[in-house]
C-alpha cells in the first residue's frame, strides 16, 4: 500500500486544480464541478487517515461531506438555472449584482 | 504492484482534474469529472474501504453527474458555449470502446480468467457492518441532521429552480 503521504499528497494537488479551476473559470457550472473535485479532494484525506489509523471516524465524516456535497450541489444547480432564467447566460461576470 | 495501481489511477485523476478545469464545453468537463470520480473510488477501494468507494460510484459519479448533465442539457447553452460536434470522433470513440468491450467478453468467454470465488480483503477493516455501528451509534445525532438538511435541499431546490409564472 502507498504511504500516507502520498495520498495527502495526491488530495493536496486535487483540491490545488480544483482552486485554479474556480478562479480559471467563468462559466458557473464547470465552477461548481471544481467544487465538486475540491471535496472530493478532502475526502480522499479523511479516507487516507481513516484507513492507517484503521478509525471509522474519517469514513463516517466522508459520508457526511458526500450528503452534504449532494445538497449544495441540488441548491446550487437550482441557483444557476434561476440566474439563467433571469440572465440568459451562466457566466458569472454577468452576475455582479451584489459586487460592490 | 498495489503502489503501481496507485500511481496509475492518480495520473488519471490529476489528468482528468486537469482537463475539467481547462475544457470549455461543460458537457466534456462533466465527463472528465466522471472519470476523476471513478479513479478516486478506485483508490478507496485500494484504502480498503468497499462500502464508500461503492457510494463514491452511485453518488457522484452516478446521482451528482447525472444532475449535472441534466442541468447542462436543460439550459440550452449557445452553440459556442455547448459546441464539440464531430460526429467523426463519435463514431471512432464508440468503435473503439466496444471493439474493447468485445475483447473482454472475449477474455471472460475464453476461460482466461479462472473464476475463484469472492476473496476476502482484509477482514479487520472495510466492513459496512462496523462502519454502520459507528454511523448509527456514535454518530447518530449527525446522520439526522444531514438527513434534515437534505430534505431542506429538495424544497430549496424545488422552490428556486421553479418558473415565477405559476404563482
Amino acid at each position: 500500500m502507498a504511504p500516507l503521504t502520498h495520498y495527502l499528497v495526491l488530495s493536496a494537488i486535487m483540491f490545488a486544480i480544483g482552486v485554479w479551476g474556480v478562479l480559471r473559470n467563468r462559466n458557473a457550472l464547470i465552477i461548481f464541478m471544481c467544487i465538486e473535485l475540491m471535496l472530493n479532494a478532502a475526502n480522499l484525506s479523511l479516507m487516507a487517515f481513516s484507513s492507517y489509523l484503521k478509525d471509522y471516524t474519517g469514513q463516517v465524516l466522508v459520508f457526511m461531506v458526500m450528503a452534504v456535497a449532494a445538497a449544495e450541489v441540488a441548491v446550487g444547480l437550482a441557483i444557476i438555472i434561476s440566474i439563467f432564467r433571469h440572465k440568459e447566460s451562466v457566466n458569472v461576470d454577468n452576475v455582479n449584482v451584489m459586487k460592490w | 504492484m498495489a503502489m503501481v495501481i496507485f500511481y496509475i489511477l492518480a495520473a488519471v485523476m490529476v489528468v482528468s482534474g486537469i482537463m475539467v478545469v481547462t475544457r470549455k464545453n461543460a458537457i466534456m468537463a462533466a465527463l472528465f469529472l466522471v472519470v476523476a470520480m471513478t479513479a478516486l473510488a478506485g483508490l478507496f477501494v485500494q484504502l480498503g474501504s468497499l462500502f464508500v468507494a461503492a457510494l463514491q460510484i452511485i453518488v457522484y459519479a452516478g446521482a451528482v453527474m447525472v444532475l449535472f448533465l441534466f442541468v447542462i442539457m436543460l439550459l440550452n447553452l449557445k452553440k459556442d458555449e455547448f459546441g464539440f460536434d464531430s460526429r467523426l470522433f463519435q463514431r471512432l470513440f464508440g468503435a473503439i470502446l466496444g471493439a474493447i468491450i468485445l475483447f473482454q467478453l472475449w477474455l471472460i468467454a475464453s476461460g482466461y480468467f479462472p473464476y475463484r470465488g469472492p476473496q476476502p480483503i482484509d477482514p479487520e477493516f472495510g466492513d459496512a457492518a462496523l462502519l454502520s455501528k459507528k454511523l448509527f451509534i456514535q454518530f447518530l445525532y449527525p446522520f439526522e441532521i444531514v438527513s434534515v438538511l437534505l430534505l431542506a435541499a429538495i424544497i430549496g431546490a424545488v422552490i428556486m429552480a421553479r418558473k415565477k409564472s405559476e404563482e
